[in-house]
């Protein structure tokens, strides 16, 4: 295991912010650490990045103890916290090559990562002019620019366009492919996550409801089909008897677990043949919300 | 933004010293060299050390720290791969170096400008005498006297993100410092005292003993007590912040 925490526990005054965490996350993954706004996310990165002094449970990063080897772990370690830091007074270049100074990074690296993120072209522009995804390009580039074996990225696609986004998801998940590096990546959408992930944590008021692989996630977020027609109380009903599983009448709509393709069709016809007018059917991916709501009423 | 105002200060202050002499005529046409110097860097030192210096170690040791507060960069600093004693050390002597810097550069300027006074006019007798030696040693005991204070302030710049609290408690305190040194005996406890204190040897001059030669020797006792208070000051503070910043969560 790359990162392996064992009931971390942290408060911030008499609010538990993280309760008795235990993360897994094995080398070559792309760990998605999902949860809403508010759910101790960045706190449990602080924690991991011996920004925050754990309370009580233990780190290990590496299989090696946290807070006894600091500086070992952390130079394998690339990370950005909330919003990238940036000195918004130097140019996005000067930035890496302060920091290459200070991790005694070949300064042939910088152009690298510039090139890497697209901003060889706004590389003498001040960060202070940085659009909020140029930031977020050079915050990454930080984070990358001395070859870490794990990068530690708190919520990295926040502000970028959907091109931007396209970009960092390939970038890392050839990093993880191509160059045996182990990604940690925090966010609050799991449709991002769902496409890059090959693991996945959510975690909702500090606690974890869920780990696993991305597989086990996706038997747990079933898609629904949703089917609206003239009367949906007397349709659901009508499958009831055909042994369909109704999970969920609304005024509008009723839903039924997807199955396949052809399930859709079969369902189709018996509601056209029984003479309901079906005004329309598709296939819902489950948000994080109602995600939440099945993993924490099965818990 | 403090390296240049650790540059920019001396400069700017030597100049007006510089140009109100100037102007002043032959006003000192009569006054032997050494008392020229002395009014010249005495004037210089009284307005720097008064006040002025507190304000300075204050505003340079919020500069320092405030870079990082600023661009919010204290969490990515200490998730370096660098110890966190590195990290606090070398904030702090680079502040410990601007006050050096800015010191020094007062020396140069006064030396500086007092012979370029002698050039101009000449009837101004700056040549007669040499102080570099003297004013290098009271320079060298002001830098002194600034550690207890550069190293209060830094703390309070590291711990607070604004600029009003570090900044208000230095300012209240280099007041009461310049306020309770002639007024108290124990100020030399008083680390904001310090500067005032340190800087009495040579507004003293003028009343010192003659020497042989017709000029008056004032010499600069490093090992008064104040200085000994703010040498102790300053490292209590350097290792009590070292294991503050230790115990420290980065928010």
């Amino acid at each position: 295991m790359v990162i392996a925490t064992d009931n971390l526990t942290f408060n911030f005054g008499d609010q538990t912010v993280v309760k008795s965490l235990s993360l897994q996350v094995p080398e070559g993954s792309i760990y998605g650490f999902l949860g809403p706004n508010g759910a101790g996310k960045t706190t449990t990165i602080k924690l991991l990045m011996n920004l925050l002094k754990t309370q009580q449970g233990s780190i290990h990063i590496f299989d090696l103890e946290l807070k006894s080897n600091r500086v070992k772990i952390l130079s394998q370690i690339g990370s950005l916290i909330e919003q990238p830091a940036i000195y918004l007074h130097m140019s996005g270049r000067e930035n890496l090559l302060n920091r290459a100074l200070l991790l005694q990074v070949p300064e042939s690296r910088v152009e690298e990562m510039l090139n890497l993120v697209h901003l060889t072209n706004a590389a003498h522009k001040k960060a202070g002019q940085y659009s909020l995804g140029m930031k977020q390009r050079l915050g990454i580039a930080l984070a990358l620019l001395s070859d870490p074996k794990l990068l530690i990225l708190d919520e990295p696609t926040n502000g970028l366009d959907p091109n931007g986004i396209i970009e960092i998801r390939e970038l890392l998940i050839k990093l993880v492919t191509k160059h045996n590096k182990t990604v940690f990546i925090s966010s609050h959408l799991l449709g991002e996550i769902e496409r890059m992930a090959t693991h996945v944590g959510i975690i909702n008021n500090g606690e974890l409801l869920f780990q696993g692989s991305i597989s086990e996630l996706q038997t747990l977020s079933q898609p629904l089909i949703q089917v609206e027609t003239d009367n949906t109380v007397d349709a659901a009903n009508l499958l009831t008897r055909n042994n369909y599983e109704v999970t969920e009448v609304t005024d509008n709509y009723f839903y039924v677990p997807y199955a396949s393709k052809k399930q859709m069709g079969e369902m189709n016809a018996l509601l056209n043949k029984n003479d309901y007018a079906v005004y329309s059917i598709s296939k819902q991916q489950k948000d994080l919300e109602k995600l939440f709501l099945d993993i924490t009423q099965t818990a | 933004m403090a390296f240049w105002s650790a540059i920019l200060l001396p400069l700017l202050i030597c100049l007006l010293i510089f140009s109100g002499f100037l102007s002043k005529g032959d006003h000192g046409a009569h006054t032997s060299g050494v008392a020229l110097w002395i009014e010249f860097s005495g004037l210089i030192l009284a307005i720097m050390g008064s006040f002025i210096l507190p304000m300075l170690i204050i505003f340079i040791a919020y500069s320092v720290n405030n870079i990082e507060h600023r661009a919010d960069t204290w969490k990515s600093l200490f998730s370096l791969p660098i110890s966190k004693l590195s990290v606090y050390a070398a904030k702090y002597f680079y502040a410990l170096f601007l006050t050096f810097l800015c010191l020094a550069l007062f020396v140069l300027f006064t030396l500086g400008f007092g012979n370029l006074l002698s050039v101009i006019k000449p009837s101004l007798r700056f040549s007669e005498y040499h102080i570099e030696g003297l004013l290098t040693r009271v320079y060298l005991k002001l830098f002194l006297s600034s550690l207890g204070i550069l190293s209060i302030q830094f703390l309070l710049s590291l711990l607070f993100r604004d600029f009003l609290k570090p900044m208000g408690i230095g300012f209240i305190c280099a007041i009461t410092g310049d306020i309770i040194a002639n007024n108290w005996k124990y100020s030399y406890l008083f680390p904001y005292s310090h500067p005032f204190l340190a800087i009495q040897a040579l507004l003293n001059g003028k009343n010192a003993a003659i020497g042989p030669d017709g000029v008056p020797q004032i010499t600069v006792d490093f090992f008064t007590k104040d200085i000994a208070v703010s040498l102790i000051v300053a490292t209590i503070v350097f290792i009590a912040g070292y294991f503050i910043v230790l115990k420290k969560s980065v928010k």
